[in-house]
């Protein structure tokens, strides 16, 4: 991967020979990781590796994000971006609402309670990812394509993550309602048709000539859901961020010396057994290396791709995207997951949580785009 | 400066994170689950940010 970052960086400005055989390097580089992770941890984790680097091209390759699209709505009443999630997700539904139905075991949704930490959480996490404009898969794909701010906050999201699910328990003892999940048909068609109501709805308050979705989107919406139901069937679960993010913390937690023996979360079997094991058997964590790799690739790929300059920055402005990187983290846990967890892969497999965590998270997000440029990340306008 | 320094540095982090990982685990690929869940008979087992711990 280092070889190829020199590749690319010696490519923005070679010449087209030396340009073919640096972007050889690249795809080289990305067939060799997946190789190697499928010889040393078995084959699914390889496919797993392939599907996050997919992400990855994807989202950096097409510029298909989330907390932009959600701005663009917010300041400039232009639904284009969020037009195309709805798009991937209503796709996403198609296929998952039978296989969930007749999968049994084999395959789970992205299903979790609502509740009042659930809802709190959502609206600090919307907030919080216009402040750093980076989600969950939008800080991976940020700092994969050398965004100092993403890359500054990435390690606070995993602190901020770990530390979230270690107090889990607690804060859904606040109130939570049972598992609420939408199945089978009617819980598909009802679905597609909440889904072409909110389209409807953003269609009704767009601003004139924002009506259409470009078709880099509806390109990358058709790619972002094939990768989605890709990660459902390899991996047995949806399209997650979060819990590898958390991992990673308790990962380095447990190497420093920490006792997590007070975690219910940490203690509870299925994660003690992950943090025994390697990351390179981890569900999320695979995919959250493969889309950060992703968008290196793409970055180095593209001519000029890495030649941009670092902005520069108050130190306020450092000093918010640490805490905000730790709220992300700590936000996204209570909430049951991030854009990608709760909204992208809740909705399109039956979670009713997926859709308060979108309105909750698009509240927050109306806070968070006018605390940006007050914490120095941006021009004052 | 320009981003080649911070994504290298990127890189470098996620290529540290699963070297440091690498050196207190084992990795068995003939103890791996089948390449698909879809049909493979066992329950999905894997770590997911929607789930309570059992």
């Amino acid at each position: 991967m280092a070889d190829a970052a020199v590749a690319g960086a010696a490519g923005s400005g070679a010449a087209p020979g030396g340009r073919l055989a640096s972007r050889g390097l690249i795809v080289l580089a990305g067939l060799a990781a997946v190789l190697a992770v499928a010889l040393l941890a078995g084959a699914r984790y390889g496919l797993l590796l392939a599907l996050g680097l997919g992400f990855g091209l994807v989202l950096e390759g097409l510029r298909f994000g989330f907390a932009g699209p959600w701005r663009a709505m917010i300041l400039r009443r232009d639904p284009s971006g969020i037009l195309a999630q709805l798009l991937a997700i209503a796709l996403v539904s198609v296929v998952a609402f039978p296989l969930l139905a007749r999968a049994g075991g084999e395959i789970q949704g992205a299903a979790a309670p609502i509740g009042w930490a659930m809802a709190g959480g959502a609206f600090v996490f919307g907030a919080a990812m216009q402040v750093v404009l980076g989600c969950g898969s939008g800080t991976l794909v940020n700092a994969g394509s050398g965004n100092p701010v993403s890359l500054l906050a990435l390690p606070f999201f995993a602190i901020g993550s770990f530390l979230g699910a270690y107090s889990l328990v607690w804060w859904t003892g606040l109130g939570a309602l049972p598992v609420l999940t939408l199945t089978g048909g009617s819980g598909l068609a009802l679905t597609l048709v909440l889904l072409a109501a909110v389209a409807g709805l953003l269609l009704l308050l767009a601003a004139p000539g924002t009506r259409r979705v470009p078709r880099r989107l509806v390109i990358a919406a058709l790619l972002l859901a094939a990768l989605a139901v890709g990660n459902l069937v390899v991996a047995g679960q949806p399209w997650g961020v979060v819990y590898g993010l958390g991992l990673w913390g308790a990962k380095a937690a447990v190497a420093l010396g920490a006792d997590l023996s007070g975690s219910a979360f940490w203690t509870a079997p299925g994660n003690a057994a992950r943090l025994e094991a390697s990351l390179l058997t981890d569900v999320t964590s695979l995919t959250n290396i493969g889309i950060i790799c992703g968008a290196f690739l793409v970055s180095c790929w593209r001519q000029g791709g890495l030649s941009q300059p670092l902005p520069k920055l108050p130190a306020r402005a450092w000093a918010a995207t640490v805490v905000t990187g730790l709220l992300l983290g700590y936000s996204s846990r209570l909430a049951f997951g991030c854009n990608v967890g709760a909204f992208f892969s809740g909705i399109s497999t039956g979670s009713l949580h997926g859709w308060v965590w979108f309105a909750m998270a698009f509240a927050g997000s109306v806070i968070g785009v006018r605390l940006r440029p007050a914490l120095g990340l941006e021009a004052r306008t | 400066m320009t981003r080649r320094v911070t994504a290298a540095i990127a890189i470098l982090m996620v290529g540290l994170l699963i070297a440091l990982d690498h050196a207190g685990t084992d990795l068995n690929p003939y103890k791996a689950p089948p390449l698909l869940a879809l049909g493979s008979g066992t329950a999905a087992s894997g770590g997911f940010c929607g789930a309570l711990p059992e």
